[in-house]
């Protein structure tokens, strides 16, 4: 996408600044210009890519057309599969919470992650290295430690709940649960790890991008009389647009995916309400041998994740428009 | 560039092209040829040099210990076997192990996991040797009890477990019953429970003490299904229950396995149970049961290590208590994961020698000895610490009157998952008896119309 996407750009830049669309003679072709020798320069990373990328995808692609145990021989199945992966109620619902973690690990962080960075760009904050680390760390430690923790954090006797019951010995109604066993309460609770996670991404990627955005705008900005709203609308926001798609396509494609926090922490239960598609590929590979149908969950996912970029390509970032 | 990129997507296409050319994944293997018993040879120390490749999964303090004295002391007997093992923990053995089967050069022996998710599919696949000819020649069947060889068997078929070709042979036994704080029973005022009325009286006088009757932890979604196992072994017969995990008759609709559900929706509901269970680790129920949470714990063999060491003489084990005082105990049990030989393996012969020489008694007394629970009786040793006394005990009297049923989750490969979410259900008040063994009947039906 992105080799493809430049050079448009830079055709697109020359022809604004009115420069001679014929073609220069060969000789004279600018350094920059893409010439087929460029292909050989980048051919061993292609062939990497290919044999680890492009052809497993194309042999899950294969699998999942097949009724396959992964050890006896597969027998031709066509798009049953799909027809399965879409139809069956169990499937589908995990789709649906796919995307309501979509919710809890994009748009939540990146709402907050704003709010945070057009506070800190207004004012000057004492430490703002520390903040930053701190709220980065969760980006850092590894997905094992923190559903293990969160657990913890969620458990009947954890922190949650304690403070939960001593509210509710102020006389307000108890809240306190198993948050992980809930069935209302599951998916939300996983999701919110999530957001505490990818909030540190968002920030620190807005953060590198308001740096960008020139004083001066805020200046006018201020001068012309905007309030901090308005500020935020009209400069930060505009100023912030290319960090907030690789913020927002970042974040959709780890919810999407999201296999470990949810295997780690609930086994995508109770029942089934917190089952996502990743952890079904997981579970129908190793656990019930339909190697066809996990492939084809794992096709739908892969796209999935690849219309949202393109959506977000489109509509965020404002590309080839 | 565009016309780059128009190239670049022959690439793709042309792959496409080829894998459609190509065929099914998998291939029909063969199915194994058996041997004639007299053409099994028991006389490994004339063999040759011979390298054993094992994979195994016991990973674990004790059991690797186990398997560390045994290999020595296979290999000190055989000076010419040299034995490479490969060990992994439980789920990274059941991940690598289907790659690895359906290479060319498989290991020899292979702990090959119980039910239709693993062994059954491997002798579908005709990755497994059938035993029984070596069995003819060592006498495994003799030696184990049937519940117990039963679990390691599967039609040649594999579409059936718990009955045709034995398949593997296991070390150790495992079992669910019930662990109990002797000083809450002493402060209670009730004796260790003889019958199963008295469990329930005592589980009802812990409750309007003010204690939780029963830990129990089930954020994990399958342990509610030992409990649910330990009231159905208590409302149905053990050979229907037998039947049923098998898939040779019954339905998890019929009338005691619904009573069995309600049962557990009636403890939930009374508060027997650790409040939002659902929302709790199994692995924390142990844990909390030794901090002095719960009077009763419906657990596995599993803890007795644990618990020995947090609460030393002051957990007991029995098993869940008869109807009547005195009677058959039955409970959900099992046996380790079974020592298998592939079909592939060049030294089937060795490996045979291998797996009877790990199963022998002399072999169970190393068991013992490095705290494990063995599937036979050790003739020599016995366990030093109280629970793992009772433990024994309960074991052997299973033995003795084979009242051992199978782990529920093996009736088909994702009723763990299946079950388990229904029960989760269940006991969060979602679903009714009924519809919790309905789901489970669906899924059932359908494994079995397949």
């Amino acid at each position: 996408m992105t080799l493809a996407a430049r050079p448009q750009a830079a055709t697109k830049v020359a022809q604004r600044t009115g420069a001679p669309r014929a073609r220069p003679p060969r000789a004279a072709r600018p350094p920059g210009e893409p010439r087929r020798i460029g292909w050989l320069y980048a051919l061993p990373a292609l062939l990497v890519y290919a044999a680890f990328l492009i052809w497993p995808l194309l042999h899950g692609a294969y699998f999942s057309l097949f009724e396959w145990d992964g050890l006896s021989a597969g027998t031709w199945a066509g798009l049953s599969n799909y027809t399965k992966a879409l139809s069956d109620p169990t499937l589908r619902g995990a789709f649906l919470h796919a995307f309501v973690l979509v919710v809890f690990y994009a748009v939540v962080p990146c709402c907050i992650a704003f709010v945070l960075v057009a506070a800190m760009s207004r004012t000057r904050i004492r430490g703002l290295t520390f903040f930053r680390t701190v709220l980065f760390l969760p980006q850092v430690v590894a997905m094992v430690a923190v559903a293990v923790a969160w657990q913890w954090i969620y458990s009947p006797g954890g922190p949650i709940n304690d403070v939960l019951r001593w509210l509710h010995g102020l006389g307000l109604p108890d809240w306190s649960r198993g948050w992980l066993g809930d069935f209302t309460w599951a998916l939300p609770s996983v999701g919110l790890i999530g957001t505490w996670v990818q909030i540190g991404l968002a920030m620190v990627l807005f953060m590198a991008g308001v740096q960008k955005i020139p004083r001066e705008l805020y200046e006018a900005a201020r001068i012309d009389g905007a309030g901090p709203v308005r500020e935020f609308f009209a400069v930060t926001l505009p100023g912030l647009r290319r960090e907030l798609a690789v913020a927002l396509t970042l974040t959709t494609i780890a919810a999407m995916r999201n296999f470990d926090l949810i295997y780690l922490a609930t086994n995508g239960g109770p029942g089934d309400a917190t089952k996502v598609p990743a952890y079904e590929v997981y579970n129908r590979t190793f656990n019930t041998g339909e190697v066809g149908l996990a492939s084809a969950i794992g096709i739908i996912i892969a796209v999935l994740i690849f219309t949202v970029t393109v959506l977000i390509g489109r509509f965020v970032e404002g590309r080839e428009r | 560039m565009l016309k780059l990129v128009g190239r670049g997507a022959v690439l793709p296409i042309a792959a496409l092209a080829v894998l459609a050319g190509a065929c099914a994944p998998g291939s029909d293997s063969e199915k194994p040829a058996a041997k004639a018993p007299s053409a099994v040879n028991t006389d490994i120390a004339k063999l040759g040099n011979v390298t054993l490749t094992v994979w195994d999964q016991e990973v674990r303090g004790g059991q690797n210990e186990q398997m560390e004295r045994l290999n020595k002391a296979f290999q000190d007997k055989y000076p010419n076997v040299t034995i490479k093992r490969v060990s992994r923990s439980f789920n990274d053995l059941q991940k690598t192990l289907r790659l690895a089967l359906s290479g060319d050069s498989p290991p020899d022996v292979v702990e090959a996991n119980q039910g239709h998710g693993a062994m059954a599919q491997f002798v579908k696949a005709g990755m497994l040797l059938p035993l029984d000819n070596y069995d003819r020649v060592y006498g495994w069947t003799k030696r184990y009890p049937k519940g117990l060889t039963d679990l390691n068997s599967v039609s040649e078929d594999g579409r059936k477990i718990g009955t045709g070709n034995l398949y593997g042979v296991s070390i150790n036994g495992e079992i669910v019953g019930i662990y109990y704080n002797k000083d809450k029973l002493s402060e209670l005022g009730i004796q260790p429970p003889r019958t199963w009325a008295d469990f329930e009286r005592a589980l009802g006088t812990a409750k309007s003490r003010g204690e939780t009757p029963i830990a129990f932890g089930n954020l994990d979604k399958f342990p509610a299904i030992h409990n649910l196992g330990v009231i159905q072994d208590q409302l149905t017969s053990k050979d229907a229950v037998r039947k049923l995990v098998y898939g040779q008759g019954g339905a998890w609709t019929d009338a005691p396995n619904v009573q069995a559900a309600q049962k557990l929706s009636d403890w939930v509901k009374a508060g027997y149970f650790t409040k939002d269970a659902n929302g709790v680790k199994y692995d924390d129920s142990p844990v909390n049961f030794s901090k002095g949470e719960g009077v009763f714990l419906i657990g596995g063999t599993w803890f007795a290590a644990d618990l020995d060491k947090a609460m030393g003489d002051k957990v007991g084990f029995m098993l869940p208590p008869p109807a009547q005082a005195g009677g058959q105990p039955t409970t959900m049990g099992g046996e380790s994961l079974p020592w298998s030989i592939t079909s592939k393996s060049k030294n089937p012969d060795v490996a045979a020698a291998y797996i009877n020489f790990i199963t022998s008694p002399e072999a169970m007394d190393v068991s013992v000895e490095t705290g494990n629970l063995p599937a036979l009786a050790a003739p020599t040793k016995q366990p030093g610490s109280p629970v793992l006394k009772d433990i024994f005990t309960a074991w052997s009297t299973l033995s003795r009157n084979d009242g051992i049923t199978p782990y529920l989750d093996y009736a088909t490969p994702d009723f763990g998952d299946v079950l388990g979410g229904a029960l989760q259900e269940l006991v969060a008040g979602k679903a009714s008896p009924q519809q919790a063994m309905d789901k489970a009947q669906q899924n059932y039906s359908a494994f079995l119309r397949k």
